[in-house]
Protein backbone atom coordinates (compact mmCIF):
# COMPACT_ATOMS: atom_id res chain seq x y z
CA UNK A 1 0.00 0.00 0.00
CA UNK A 2 2.62 2.44 1.33
CA UNK A 3 4.62 1.60 -2.39
CA UNK A 4 1.69 2.78 -4.09
CA UNK A 5 0.85 5.82 -2.20
CA UNK A 6 4.67 6.96 -2.65
CA UNK A 7 4.29 6.58 -6.38
CA UNK A 8 1.51 8.76 -6.74
CA UNK A 9 3.19 11.68 -4.54
CA UNK A 10 6.00 10.93 -6.38
CA UNK A 11 4.57 11.25 -9.90
CA UNK A 12 2.01 14.11 -8.85
CA UNK A 13 5.14 15.84 -8.09
CA UNK A 14 6.90 15.26 -11.17
CA UNK A 15 3.52 15.98 -13.42
CA UNK A 16 2.99 19.60 -11.41
CA UNK A 17 6.97 20.65 -11.31
CA UNK A 18 7.09 19.79 -15.04
CA UNK A 19 3.89 21.59 -15.68
CA UNK A 20 5.47 24.87 -13.86
CA UNK A 21 8.26 24.81 -15.90
CA UNK A 22 6.44 24.13 -18.74
CA UNK A 23 4.68 27.78 -17.66
CA UNK A 24 7.77 29.64 -16.67
CA UNK A 25 9.37 29.31 -19.80
CA UNK A 26 8.15 31.65 -21.95
CA UNK A 27 8.93 34.22 -19.23
CA UNK A 28 12.09 32.94 -18.72
CA UNK A 29 12.89 33.00 -22.81
CA UNK A 30 11.41 36.75 -22.66
CA UNK A 31 13.71 37.85 -19.69
CA UNK A 32 17.07 36.52 -21.00
CA UNK A 33 16.24 38.03 -24.34
CA UNK A 34 15.11 41.14 -22.43
CA UNK A 35 18.42 41.06 -20.32
CA UNK A 36 21.00 40.49 -22.99
CA UNK A 37 19.75 43.03 -25.33
CA UNK A 38 19.84 45.54 -22.76
CA UNK A 39 23.71 47.10 -23.13
CA UNK A 40 22.56 48.06 -26.74
CA UNK A 41 19.09 49.56 -25.63
CA UNK A 42 20.72 51.33 -23.14
CA UNK A 43 23.47 52.57 -25.32
CA UNK A 44 21.34 53.85 -27.87
CA UNK A 45 17.66 55.18 -27.90
CA UNK A 46 15.02 52.36 -28.94
CA UNK A 47 13.32 54.80 -31.82
CA UNK A 48 16.74 54.83 -33.17
CA UNK A 49 17.47 51.46 -33.36
CA UNK A 50 14.35 50.59 -34.63
CA UNK A 51 14.20 53.55 -36.86
CA UNK A 52 17.45 53.57 -38.17
CA UNK A 53 18.24 52.67 -41.60
CA UNK A 54 22.00 51.97 -41.17
CA UNK A 55 23.37 48.98 -40.28
CA UNK A 56 27.63 49.43 -39.66
CA UNK A 57 28.18 47.30 -36.53
CA UNK A 58 31.93 48.04 -37.15
CA UNK A 59 31.25 51.67 -36.46
CA UNK A 60 28.38 51.10 -33.67
CA UNK A 61 25.63 51.87 -35.73
CA UNK A 62 22.61 49.45 -35.31
CA UNK A 63 19.71 50.61 -37.55
CA UNK A 64 17.08 47.76 -37.76
CA UNK A 65 14.44 49.76 -39.94
CA UNK A 66 15.52 47.77 -43.39
CA UNK A 67 15.66 44.36 -41.58
CA UNK A 68 11.91 45.01 -39.88
CA UNK A 69 10.97 46.72 -43.58
CA UNK A 70 12.00 43.49 -44.95
CA UNK A 71 10.43 40.91 -42.69
CA UNK A 72 7.02 43.13 -43.07
CA UNK A 73 7.24 43.19 -46.79
CA UNK A 74 7.82 39.23 -47.39
CA UNK A 75 5.23 38.54 -44.50
CA UNK A 76 2.48 40.49 -45.86
CA UNK A 77 2.75 39.92 -49.78
CA UNK A 78 2.97 35.80 -48.47
CA UNK A 79 -0.40 36.42 -46.93
CA UNK A 80 -2.00 38.19 -49.92
CA UNK A 81 -0.87 35.19 -51.76
CA UNK A 82 -1.45 32.65 -48.94
CA UNK A 83 -5.06 34.00 -47.55
CA UNK A 84 -7.67 34.03 -50.55
CA UNK A 85 -6.24 30.51 -51.63
CA UNK A 86 -6.11 29.16 -47.86
CA UNK A 87 -9.90 30.20 -46.75
CA UNK A 88 -11.33 28.97 -50.21
CA UNK A 89 -9.24 25.44 -50.19
CA UNK A 90 -10.52 25.60 -46.35
CA UNK A 91 -14.31 26.28 -47.10
CA UNK A 92 -14.40 23.37 -50.00
CA UNK A 93 -12.57 21.08 -47.74
CA UNK A 94 -15.51 22.00 -44.73
CA UNK A 95 -18.38 22.73 -46.62
CA UNK A 96 -18.38 21.15 -50.01
CA UNK A 97 -15.70 18.19 -50.12
CA UNK A 98 -16.82 14.27 -49.75
CA UNK A 99 -15.86 12.54 -46.75
CA UNK A 100 -13.55 10.34 -49.10
CA UNK A 101 -11.28 13.79 -50.67
CA UNK A 102 -11.19 15.21 -46.91
CA UNK A 103 -9.69 11.56 -46.25
CA UNK A 104 -7.15 12.22 -48.80
CA UNK A 105 -6.47 16.01 -48.48
CA UNK A 106 -5.87 16.32 -44.47
CA UNK A 107 -3.51 13.63 -44.46
CA UNK A 108 -1.38 15.83 -47.31
CA UNK A 109 -1.93 19.05 -45.48
CA UNK A 110 0.34 17.26 -42.70
CA UNK A 111 2.93 16.11 -45.26
CA UNK A 112 2.87 20.15 -46.15
CA UNK A 113 3.24 21.12 -42.98
CA UNK A 114 5.90 18.68 -41.78
CA UNK A 115 8.28 19.27 -44.94
CA UNK A 116 11.42 20.78 -43.04
CA UNK A 117 12.42 24.54 -44.39
CA UNK A 118 15.14 23.69 -46.19
CA UNK A 119 13.52 21.69 -48.52
CA UNK A 120 11.08 24.60 -49.19
CA UNK A 121 14.10 26.93 -49.11
CA UNK A 122 15.91 24.63 -52.00
CA UNK A 123 12.75 24.32 -53.99
CA UNK A 124 12.29 28.03 -53.88
CA UNK A 125 16.09 28.15 -55.38
CA UNK A 126 16.02 25.37 -57.76
CA UNK A 127 12.50 26.09 -59.60
CA UNK A 128 11.25 29.60 -58.31
CA UNK A 129 14.53 31.71 -58.48
CA UNK A 130 14.76 30.58 -62.77
CA UNK A 131 11.38 31.07 -63.11
CA UNK A 132 10.86 34.78 -61.50
CA UNK A 133 14.60 35.99 -62.90
CA UNK A 134 13.83 34.36 -66.29
CA UNK A 135 10.34 34.69 -66.99
CA UNK A 136 7.80 36.91 -64.41
CA UNK A 137 10.64 39.78 -64.20
CA UNK A 138 10.76 40.34 -67.89
CA UNK A 139 7.23 39.71 -68.27
CA UNK A 140 6.31 42.42 -65.24
CA UNK A 141 8.54 44.95 -67.11
CA UNK A 142 6.67 44.77 -69.97
CA UNK A 143 3.54 44.83 -68.93
CA UNK A 144 3.67 46.37 -65.19
CA UNK A 145 5.07 49.21 -66.49
CA UNK A 146 2.57 51.96 -65.12
CA UNK A 147 2.30 49.54 -61.23
CA UNK A 148 4.32 51.10 -58.38
CA UNK A 149 6.40 48.03 -57.32
CA UNK A 150 5.71 45.77 -59.55
CA UNK A 151 8.20 45.94 -62.13
CA UNK A 152 12.11 44.95 -61.59
CA UNK A 153 14.39 48.02 -62.02
CA UNK A 154 16.12 48.32 -64.69
CA UNK A 155 14.05 45.52 -66.44
CA UNK A 156 16.43 42.74 -64.32
CA UNK A 157 15.91 40.82 -61.75
CA UNK A 158 18.53 38.16 -60.11
CA UNK A 159 15.02 35.88 -58.63
CA UNK A 160 16.84 36.13 -55.49
CA UNK A 161 13.97 38.62 -54.03
CA UNK A 162 11.07 39.78 -51.78
CA UNK A 163 8.58 37.87 -54.39
CA UNK A 164 10.58 34.34 -54.62
CA UNK A 165 10.86 34.48 -50.47
CA UNK A 166 6.62 35.67 -50.47
CA UNK A 167 5.40 32.42 -52.34
CA UNK A 168 7.62 29.96 -50.40
CA UNK A 169 6.64 31.25 -47.46
CA UNK A 170 2.90 31.20 -48.85
CA UNK A 171 3.51 27.56 -49.55
CA UNK A 172 4.71 27.24 -46.22
CA UNK A 173 1.75 28.73 -43.94
CA UNK A 174 -0.73 27.20 -46.37
CA UNK A 175 -1.20 23.73 -44.13
CA UNK A 176 -1.31 26.31 -40.94
CA UNK A 177 -4.35 27.88 -42.16
CA UNK A 178 -5.92 25.78 -44.23
CA UNK A 179 -5.74 23.41 -40.87
CA UNK A 180 -7.13 25.86 -38.13
CA UNK A 181 -9.65 27.46 -40.79
CA UNK A 182 -11.21 23.77 -41.28
CA UNK A 183 -11.67 23.37 -37.87
CA UNK A 184 -13.08 26.50 -37.27
CA UNK A 185 -15.48 26.06 -40.24
CA UNK A 186 -16.23 22.44 -39.35
CA UNK A 187 -17.58 24.37 -35.89
CA UNK A 188 -20.27 25.83 -37.31
CA UNK A 189 -23.72 24.09 -35.99
CA UNK A 190 -25.38 21.99 -38.67
CA UNK A 191 -28.71 23.52 -38.17
CA UNK A 192 -27.74 26.78 -39.27
CA UNK A 193 -26.84 25.37 -42.91
CA UNK A 194 -29.74 23.51 -42.82
CA UNK A 195 -32.15 26.84 -41.73
CA UNK A 196 -30.47 28.84 -44.73
CA UNK A 197 -30.63 25.74 -47.44
CA UNK A 198 -34.10 25.31 -45.99
CA UNK A 199 -35.00 28.48 -47.54
CA UNK A 200 -33.65 28.18 -50.70
CA UNK A 201 -30.38 29.68 -50.54
CA UNK A 202 -28.03 28.19 -52.45
CA UNK A 203 -24.67 26.44 -50.67
CA UNK A 204 -22.18 29.36 -51.65
CA UNK A 205 -24.96 31.88 -50.08
CA UNK A 206 -25.27 30.08 -46.93
CA UNK A 207 -21.41 29.86 -46.74
CA UNK A 208 -21.32 33.58 -47.70
CA UNK A 209 -24.37 34.23 -45.38
CA UNK A 210 -24.20 32.04 -42.66
CA UNK A 211 -20.96 29.84 -42.21
CA UNK A 212 -18.20 32.35 -42.99
CA UNK A 213 -20.27 35.13 -40.64
CA UNK A 214 -20.23 32.59 -37.89
CA UNK A 215 -16.72 31.58 -38.39
CA UNK A 216 -15.40 35.00 -38.70
CA UNK A 217 -13.59 35.61 -35.43
CA UNK A 218 -11.78 31.96 -36.06
CA UNK A 219 -11.06 32.90 -39.38
CA UNK A 220 -9.44 35.82 -38.66
CA UNK A 221 -7.47 33.98 -35.87
CA UNK A 222 -5.95 31.33 -38.51
CA UNK A 223 -4.45 34.08 -40.73
CA UNK A 224 -3.02 35.58 -37.78
CA UNK A 225 -1.41 32.43 -36.78
CA UNK A 226 -0.15 32.09 -40.27
CA UNK A 227 0.71 35.32 -40.28
CA UNK A 228 2.87 34.92 -36.52
CA UNK A 229 4.24 31.78 -38.17
CA UNK A 230 5.43 33.71 -41.51
CA UNK A 231 7.00 36.42 -39.23
CA UNK A 232 9.37 34.09 -38.03
CA UNK A 233 10.65 31.73 -40.72
CA UNK A 234 14.14 31.55 -41.10
CA UNK A 235 15.56 29.23 -43.29
CA UNK A 236 13.53 28.74 -46.66
CA UNK A 237 13.32 32.71 -46.50
CA UNK A 238 16.97 33.35 -45.92
CA UNK A 239 17.58 31.02 -48.89
CA UNK A 240 15.57 32.76 -51.53
CA UNK A 241 15.29 36.42 -50.67
CA UNK A 242 18.98 37.92 -51.29
CA UNK A 243 19.88 39.29 -48.30
CA UNK A 244 20.87 42.84 -49.26
CA UNK A 245 20.10 44.96 -46.41
CA UNK A 246 18.21 48.06 -48.25
CA UNK A 247 14.67 48.91 -47.94
CA UNK A 248 12.95 47.34 -51.12
CA UNK A 249 11.48 48.98 -53.99
CA UNK A 250 9.66 46.92 -55.51
CA UNK A 251 8.49 42.81 -55.44
CA UNK A 252 11.97 42.13 -57.45
CA UNK A 253 14.04 43.31 -55.18
CA UNK A 254 16.11 41.51 -52.46
CA UNK A 255 15.22 42.46 -49.27
CA UNK A 256 16.72 40.79 -45.33
CA UNK A 257 14.39 40.20 -42.97
CA UNK A 258 15.26 40.07 -39.15
CA UNK A 259 15.52 36.10 -38.80
CA UNK A 260 17.98 36.15 -41.69
CA UNK A 261 20.08 38.73 -39.89
CA UNK A 262 19.66 36.93 -37.26
CA UNK A 263 21.13 33.06 -38.61
CA UNK A 264 23.63 34.70 -41.01
CA UNK A 265 25.26 36.69 -38.23
CA UNK A 266 24.77 34.90 -34.79
CA UNK A 267 28.34 33.33 -33.58
CA UNK A 268 30.57 35.18 -35.34
CA UNK A 269 29.81 38.85 -33.72
CA UNK A 270 32.06 37.99 -30.62
CA UNK A 271 34.99 40.74 -31.42
CA UNK A 272 32.56 43.63 -32.17
CA UNK A 273 31.15 45.76 -28.99
CA UNK A 274 27.46 44.82 -28.60
CA UNK A 275 27.02 43.06 -31.83
CA UNK A 276 25.47 40.35 -29.97
CA UNK A 277 23.36 42.36 -28.01
CA UNK A 278 21.77 44.09 -30.94
CA UNK A 279 21.14 40.23 -32.77
CA UNK A 280 19.23 39.63 -29.68
CA UNK A 281 17.61 42.65 -29.52
CA UNK A 282 16.26 41.55 -33.22
CA UNK A 283 15.22 38.00 -31.79
CA UNK A 284 13.33 39.86 -28.76
CA UNK A 285 11.77 42.40 -31.29
CA UNK A 286 10.82 39.18 -33.41
CA UNK A 287 9.11 37.34 -30.13
CA UNK A 288 7.38 40.09 -29.08
CA UNK A 289 5.58 40.72 -32.27
CA UNK A 290 4.87 36.86 -32.44
CA UNK A 291 3.80 36.68 -29.17
CA UNK A 292 1.59 39.64 -29.46
CA UNK A 293 -0.03 37.91 -32.54
CA UNK A 294 -0.59 34.81 -31.02
CA UNK A 295 -1.79 35.90 -27.84
CA UNK A 296 -4.53 38.45 -29.63
CA UNK A 297 -5.76 35.06 -32.05
CA UNK A 298 -5.54 32.51 -29.06
CA UNK A 299 -8.06 34.48 -27.76
CA UNK A 300 -10.43 35.13 -30.28
CA UNK A 301 -10.15 31.32 -30.80
CA UNK A 302 -10.94 30.59 -27.01
CA UNK A 303 -14.16 33.62 -27.52
CA UNK A 304 -15.41 31.24 -30.88
CA UNK A 305 -15.46 27.76 -28.92
CA UNK A 306 -16.60 29.02 -26.53
CA UNK A 307 -19.76 30.49 -28.37
CA UNK A 308 -19.74 27.17 -31.01
CA UNK A 309 -20.05 25.11 -27.61
CA UNK A 310 -23.14 27.19 -26.50
CA UNK B 1 -31.96 32.22 -60.35
CA UNK B 2 -29.13 31.91 -63.51
CA UNK B 3 -27.28 34.67 -61.95
CA UNK B 4 -27.30 32.58 -58.31
CA UNK B 5 -26.20 29.51 -60.04
CA UNK B 6 -23.32 31.05 -62.07
CA UNK B 7 -21.99 32.72 -58.95
CA UNK B 8 -22.46 29.37 -57.26
CA UNK B 9 -20.24 27.96 -59.93
CA UNK B 10 -17.66 30.21 -60.53
CA UNK B 11 -16.36 29.95 -56.21
CA UNK B 12 -17.15 26.55 -56.43
CA UNK B 13 -14.77 26.55 -59.49
CA UNK B 14 -12.35 29.09 -57.38
CA UNK B 15 -12.39 26.77 -54.40
CA UNK B 16 -11.60 23.24 -56.48
CA UNK B 17 -8.71 25.24 -58.14
CA UNK B 18 -7.26 26.45 -54.48
CA UNK B 19 -7.39 22.69 -53.38
CA UNK B 20 -5.74 21.75 -56.58
CA UNK B 21 -3.01 24.54 -56.02
CA UNK B 22 -2.01 23.60 -52.47
CA UNK B 23 -2.01 19.39 -53.13
CA UNK B 24 0.08 20.74 -56.20
CA UNK B 25 2.46 22.19 -54.69
CA UNK B 26 2.96 19.47 -52.56
CA UNK B 27 3.69 17.30 -55.61
CA UNK B 28 5.91 19.60 -57.76
CA UNK B 29 8.41 20.10 -54.26
CA UNK B 30 8.34 16.16 -54.12
CA UNK B 31 9.13 15.72 -57.52
CA UNK B 32 11.51 18.41 -57.69
CA UNK B 33 13.44 17.59 -54.83
CA UNK B 34 13.36 14.00 -55.90
CA UNK B 35 14.27 14.58 -59.48
CA UNK B 36 17.46 16.49 -58.88
CA UNK B 37 18.32 14.58 -55.42
CA UNK B 38 18.07 11.10 -56.94
CA UNK B 39 20.77 12.36 -60.21
CA UNK B 40 23.31 13.17 -57.31
CA UNK B 41 23.02 10.54 -54.59
CA UNK B 42 25.15 7.10 -54.62
CA UNK B 43 26.05 4.97 -52.11
CA UNK B 44 29.03 6.85 -50.67
CA UNK B 45 26.68 9.80 -49.53
CA UNK B 46 24.92 7.20 -47.39
CA UNK B 47 27.80 5.49 -45.71
CA UNK B 48 30.99 7.96 -45.46
CA UNK B 49 31.91 10.81 -43.85
CA UNK B 50 33.74 13.83 -45.62
CA UNK B 51 36.74 13.31 -46.49
CA UNK B 52 39.92 15.75 -47.57
CA UNK B 53 38.66 18.45 -50.42
CA UNK B 54 35.40 17.14 -49.59
CA UNK B 55 33.60 20.48 -50.38
CA UNK B 56 35.20 21.40 -53.50
CA UNK B 57 33.89 18.18 -55.11
CA UNK B 58 36.13 15.17 -53.83
CA UNK B 59 35.18 12.07 -52.18
CA UNK B 60 33.34 11.38 -49.09
CA UNK B 61 29.16 11.90 -47.77
CA UNK B 62 27.13 13.01 -45.54
CA UNK B 63 26.45 10.40 -42.94
CA UNK B 64 28.00 13.12 -40.35
CA UNK B 65 25.18 15.01 -40.91
CA UNK B 66 22.80 12.33 -40.90
CA UNK B 67 24.09 10.38 -37.78
CA UNK B 68 24.44 14.10 -36.06
CA UNK B 69 20.58 14.73 -37.57
CA UNK B 70 18.99 11.74 -35.73
CA UNK B 71 21.27 12.21 -32.40
CA UNK B 72 19.92 15.51 -32.13
CA UNK B 73 16.52 14.41 -33.28
CA UNK B 74 16.43 11.11 -30.98
CA UNK B 75 17.97 13.04 -28.04
CA UNK B 76 15.00 15.69 -28.41
CA UNK B 77 12.52 13.83 -28.73
CA UNK B 78 13.18 12.09 -25.37
CA UNK B 79 13.65 15.00 -23.79
CA UNK B 80 10.58 16.62 -24.70
CA UNK B 81 8.32 13.16 -24.12
CA UNK B 82 9.71 13.65 -20.79
CA UNK B 83 8.10 17.28 -20.43
CA UNK B 84 4.83 16.61 -22.75
CA UNK B 85 3.71 13.73 -20.91
CA UNK B 86 3.15 15.20 -17.56
CA UNK B 87 2.20 18.41 -18.73
CA UNK B 88 -0.55 16.59 -21.00
CA UNK B 89 -2.03 14.66 -17.74
CA UNK B 90 -1.76 18.17 -15.08
CA UNK B 91 -3.96 19.49 -18.13
CA UNK B 92 -6.80 16.87 -17.69
CA UNK B 93 -9.42 16.85 -15.22
CA UNK B 94 -7.53 14.33 -12.63
CA UNK B 95 -4.97 16.44 -11.90
CA UNK B 96 -5.24 20.35 -12.65
CA UNK B 97 -8.00 20.10 -14.99
CA UNK B 98 -10.05 23.64 -15.19
CA UNK B 99 -8.29 25.30 -12.51
CA UNK B 100 -6.47 28.93 -13.33
CA UNK B 101 -2.88 27.31 -13.08
CA UNK B 102 -4.15 25.10 -16.05
CA UNK B 103 -4.95 27.81 -17.98
CA UNK B 104 -1.89 29.26 -17.30
CA UNK B 105 0.31 26.56 -18.44
CA UNK B 106 -2.09 26.17 -21.68
CA UNK B 107 -1.41 29.82 -23.04
CA UNK B 108 2.37 28.97 -22.42
CA UNK B 109 1.72 25.99 -24.71
CA UNK B 110 0.23 27.99 -27.12
CA UNK B 111 3.00 30.80 -26.88
CA UNK B 112 5.83 28.63 -27.20
CA UNK B 113 4.20 27.19 -30.25
CA UNK B 114 5.05 30.30 -31.72
CA UNK B 115 8.16 31.25 -31.02
CA UNK B 116 10.03 30.65 -34.37
CA UNK B 117 12.60 28.57 -33.65
CA UNK B 118 15.37 30.55 -34.65
CA UNK B 119 14.92 32.73 -31.07
CA UNK B 120 14.74 29.38 -29.52
CA UNK B 121 18.65 28.72 -31.38
CA UNK B 122 19.48 32.51 -30.05
CA UNK B 123 18.00 32.08 -26.22
CA UNK B 124 20.02 28.40 -25.99
CA UNK B 125 23.31 30.07 -27.86
CA UNK B 126 23.23 32.64 -24.71
CA UNK B 127 22.58 29.94 -22.38
CA UNK B 128 25.42 28.01 -23.74
CA UNK B 129 27.80 31.15 -23.39
CA UNK B 130 26.50 31.55 -20.00
CA UNK B 131 27.23 27.99 -19.13
CA UNK B 132 30.85 28.20 -20.44
CA UNK B 133 29.94 25.70 -23.11
CA UNK B 134 30.17 25.40 -26.94
CA UNK B 135 28.48 24.21 -29.39
CA UNK B 136 27.78 20.14 -29.11
CA UNK B 137 25.43 17.63 -29.75
CA UNK B 138 24.27 18.61 -26.05
CA UNK B 139 23.37 22.22 -26.96
CA UNK B 140 21.65 21.11 -30.18
CA UNK B 141 19.51 18.88 -27.88
CA UNK B 142 18.05 21.35 -25.53
CA UNK B 143 17.51 23.70 -28.01
CA UNK B 144 15.80 21.25 -30.49
CA UNK B 145 13.82 20.17 -27.59
CA UNK B 146 11.79 23.54 -27.19
CA UNK B 147 11.03 23.71 -30.18
CA UNK B 148 9.78 20.05 -30.47
CA UNK B 149 7.91 20.74 -26.64
CA UNK B 150 5.28 22.38 -27.65
CA UNK B 151 4.32 20.66 -30.72
CA UNK B 152 4.64 17.34 -28.98
CA UNK B 153 2.37 18.61 -25.90
CA UNK B 154 -0.25 20.36 -27.89
CA UNK B 155 -0.84 16.56 -30.51
CA UNK B 156 -0.41 14.37 -27.33
CA UNK B 157 -3.14 16.37 -24.89
CA UNK B 158 -5.91 16.45 -27.92
CA UNK B 159 -5.24 12.38 -28.06
CA UNK B 160 -5.28 12.42 -23.28
CA UNK B 161 -8.22 14.56 -23.79
CA UNK B 162 -10.39 11.79 -25.87
CA UNK B 163 -9.88 9.02 -23.41
CA UNK B 164 -13.34 8.53 -22.11
CA UNK B 165 -14.19 9.81 -18.11
CA UNK B 166 -15.76 6.47 -17.89
CA UNK B 167 -12.53 4.23 -18.67
CA UNK B 168 -11.19 6.17 -15.83
CA UNK B 169 -13.76 6.15 -13.55
CA UNK B 170 -13.80 2.88 -14.02
CA UNK B 171 -10.08 2.49 -12.69
CA UNK B 172 -10.55 4.92 -9.51
CA UNK B 173 -13.76 2.64 -8.78
CA UNK B 174 -11.50 -0.38 -8.25
CA UNK B 175 -9.24 1.69 -5.76
CA UNK B 176 -6.93 2.10 -8.62
CA UNK B 177 -4.49 5.38 -7.88
CA UNK B 178 -4.21 8.04 -10.08
CA UNK B 179 -0.87 7.40 -11.38
CA UNK B 180 -2.40 3.52 -12.05
CA UNK B 181 -4.88 4.98 -13.61
CA UNK B 182 -2.74 7.25 -15.96
CA UNK B 183 -0.19 4.63 -16.25
CA UNK B 184 -2.73 1.32 -17.13
CA UNK B 185 -6.03 3.11 -18.68
CA UNK B 186 -4.85 6.51 -20.26
CA UNK B 187 -1.70 5.68 -21.73
CA UNK B 188 -2.52 2.59 -23.45
CA UNK B 189 -5.70 3.68 -23.90
CA UNK B 190 -4.63 7.32 -25.94
CA UNK B 191 -1.19 5.18 -27.31
CA UNK B 192 -1.76 5.79 -30.88
CA UNK B 193 -2.35 9.20 -30.21
CA UNK B 194 0.60 9.60 -28.00
CA UNK B 195 2.91 7.54 -30.63
CA UNK B 196 1.82 10.19 -33.56
CA UNK B 197 2.47 13.08 -31.56
CA UNK B 198 5.98 11.64 -30.62
CA UNK B 199 7.11 10.96 -34.55
CA UNK B 200 5.15 14.54 -35.20
CA UNK B 201 7.65 16.32 -33.05
CA UNK B 202 10.52 13.73 -34.25
CA UNK B 203 10.18 14.52 -37.79
CA UNK B 204 9.87 19.02 -36.94
CA UNK B 205 12.74 18.79 -35.10
CA UNK B 206 14.68 16.57 -37.82
CA UNK B 207 13.98 18.95 -40.16
CA UNK B 208 14.81 22.16 -38.18
CA UNK B 209 17.26 24.15 -39.24
CA UNK B 210 17.22 27.37 -36.90
CA UNK B 211 17.74 26.28 -33.96
CA UNK B 212 20.61 23.99 -34.34
CA UNK B 213 22.53 26.48 -36.19
CA UNK B 214 24.81 28.15 -33.45
CA UNK B 215 23.72 25.47 -30.83
CA UNK B 216 25.05 22.59 -32.42
CA UNK B 217 27.41 23.64 -34.64
CA UNK B 218 28.83 21.44 -37.63
CA UNK B 219 31.58 18.97 -38.31
CA UNK B 220 32.98 16.18 -40.40
CA UNK B 221 33.30 13.91 -38.18
CA UNK B 222 30.91 11.43 -36.15
CA UNK B 223 30.13 12.75 -32.79
CA UNK B 224 32.01 10.87 -30.04
CA UNK B 225 30.21 12.63 -26.94
CA UNK B 226 27.27 14.59 -25.54
CA UNK B 227 30.06 17.68 -25.63
CA UNK B 228 31.16 17.18 -29.50
CA UNK B 229 29.67 19.48 -31.84
CA UNK B 230 27.88 17.69 -34.30
CA UNK B 231 26.71 17.79 -38.51
CA UNK B 232 22.80 17.98 -39.43
CA UNK B 233 21.36 17.03 -42.57
CA UNK B 234 19.45 20.57 -42.96
CA UNK B 235 22.68 22.66 -42.63
CA UNK B 236 24.35 20.49 -44.87
CA UNK B 237 21.92 21.16 -47.50
CA UNK B 238 22.62 24.63 -46.01
CA UNK B 239 26.29 24.81 -46.32
CA UNK B 240 26.87 22.49 -49.41
CA UNK B 241 24.56 24.77 -51.39
CA UNK B 242 26.18 27.64 -50.43
CA UNK B 243 29.61 26.32 -52.34
CA UNK B 244 30.54 27.51 -56.32
CA UNK B 245 31.03 23.89 -56.64
CA UNK B 246 28.42 22.32 -59.19
CA UNK B 247 29.30 18.99 -57.79
CA UNK B 248 28.54 19.69 -53.70
CA UNK B 249 25.70 21.42 -55.12
CA UNK B 250 24.08 18.18 -56.59
CA UNK B 251 25.14 16.83 -52.77
CA UNK B 252 23.26 19.91 -51.20
CA UNK B 253 20.43 18.29 -53.56
CA UNK B 254 21.06 14.76 -52.61
CA UNK B 255 20.97 16.05 -48.80
CA UNK B 256 17.95 17.30 -49.29
CA UNK B 257 16.41 14.41 -50.79
CA UNK B 258 17.75 12.39 -47.85
CA UNK B 259 16.14 14.88 -45.45
CA UNK B 260 12.63 15.14 -47.23
CA UNK B 261 12.36 11.24 -47.42
CA UNK B 262 13.36 10.53 -43.26
CA UNK B 263 10.13 13.14 -43.04
CA UNK B 264 7.85 11.05 -45.35
CA UNK B 265 9.14 7.41 -44.23
CA UNK B 266 8.16 9.29 -40.37
CA UNK B 267 5.07 10.32 -41.41
CA UNK B 268 3.68 7.15 -42.94
CA UNK B 269 5.29 5.12 -40.28
CA UNK B 270 3.44 7.10 -37.91
CA UNK B 271 0.48 6.40 -39.64
CA UNK B 272 0.73 2.79 -39.69
CA UNK B 273 1.57 2.48 -36.28
CA UNK B 274 -1.17 4.56 -35.01
CA UNK B 275 -3.76 2.20 -37.11
CA UNK B 276 -1.84 -0.85 -35.81
CA UNK B 277 -1.69 0.11 -31.54
CA UNK B 278 -5.23 1.54 -31.92
CA UNK B 279 -6.58 -2.02 -32.31
CA UNK B 280 -5.80 -2.13 -28.93
CA UNK B 281 -7.94 0.70 -27.40
CA UNK B 282 -11.58 0.46 -26.39
CA UNK B 283 -14.14 2.45 -28.27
Amino acid sequence: MSWRVLTERLTTGWVVAVSLVVMLLTGVVAAALVHRSLPIVQDHSLGALLGGSEWRPMQGRFGFGPFILGTVWVTVLAMAMAVPVCLLAAIYLAEYARAATRAVVRPLLDVLAGIPSVVYGLFGVLLLVPLVSDHVAPWAARHLGSLPGATPQEGYSTGYCLLTGAIVLAMMVAPVIISIADEVLRGVPVAMREASLAVGATRWETVKHVSLRYAAPGLVASVVLGFSRAFGETMAVLMVVGNVATSPKSVFDPAYPLPALIANNYGEMMSIPLYDSALLLAALILMVTVLAFNLAAQGVLVLARRRAAQ
Amino acid sequence: MNRRLLEEGFFRGLMVLSVAAVVGGLLVIIAVITAKGARSLDWAMLTQVPHGGYYLGKEGGVLNAIVGSLALAIGATALAALFAFPVCLYLQKDYAGQSKLAAFVRTSLDLLWGIPSIVYGAFGFSVLLYLGMRASLLGGIIALTLVELPIMARAMEEAVRMVSQDLKEASYAMGGTRWETMRKVVLRQAMPGILTAVLLAFGRGIGDAASVLFTAGYTDNLPRSLLDPVASLPLAVFFQLGTPFPEVQGRAHASAFILLAIVLIISVISRLLGAKVSKYSVR
